[in-house]
């Protein structure tokens, strides 16, 4: 049942990463890229974590980890580049 | 004890479906929604229930793999639940910054342009960090 329920996951994630593709390709602004950027590292850290459910691997946690806290400055960083037009003043 | 793992089987898989699902619902809006302002409600499911379900399914079903209950799970959790309305907030501050430059790619939306705030002050994210740096998005 579980086995059903990762692959349904996995469908259903890659689904969502093309529809944010899509949002990101299509803008039309730039704060519309910025947030599909977003939403893609966190439907990435859920991948990633239904990978290690996938495989029982500990380490892809980790990976996960990494990614939220980059990711969450990454976003930062974009933001504060399009309000100040510099990341640290 | 046999019932109990089918349940926490079953408890399992039903978490991990929701949060992809959550997952998908939360891009299907931020394709559909029609601004930015409206766009940021979608991934806010994607980060809270989204995300959330898969990790609440992976501590069950490494409890049920290994027999041991598995705690940092809960710290991607809550990171994210910490960063979250940080983003969100940067984001409406780029989309504020943008109605002020009068971009030609944003629209206000449906409900129109948020109303100035009353007195002489404008929005706080339009005025200078330091008394003597320039306002990023005038115009002059």
């Amino acid at each position: 049942m579980i086995q059903f329920a990762i692959v349904f996951g996995f469908v259903c994630l890659s689904l969502s990463l093309a529809l944010n593709l899509w949002r990101l390709l299509r803008g039309p602004s730039v704060g519309d890229r910025i947030i599909s950027l977003d939403t893609m590292v966190i439907n990435a850290i859920a991948f990633i974590v239904l990978i290690g459910i996938a495989l029982a691997d500990d380490t892809y946690f980790e990976a996960a980890l990494l990614l939220a806290m980059v990711g969450f400055v990454g976003t930062v960083a974009y933001c504060k580049f399009i309000l100040r037009g510099d990341i640290v003043e | 004890m046999s019932w109990l793992a089918t349940v926490a089987e079953f408890v399992a898989a039903f978490v991990i479906v929701l949060g992809a699902a959550f997952a998908l619902i939360g891009s299907w809006g931020l394709v559909r929604l029609p601004t930015l302002m409206e766009r940021l409600h979608g991934p806010t499911k994607a980060t809270t229930l989204g995300v959330g379900g898969i990790l609440v399914g992976s501590i069950l079903v490494s409890r049920l793999e290994q027999g041991a209950w598995s705690g940092h799970e809960l710290l991607i959790t809550l990171f994210l639940f910490i960063t979250a309305p940080i983003a969100a907030n940067m984001m409406a501050k780029v989309h504020l910054h943008r109605l002020r430059l009068r971009d030609a790619a944003i629209s206000p939306g449906p409900a129109g342009a948020p109303p100035e705030p009353g007195g002489e002050a404008g929005w706080a994210t339009y005025e200078a960090p330091q008394p003597d740096t320039p306002v990023a998005t005038s115009r002059e």
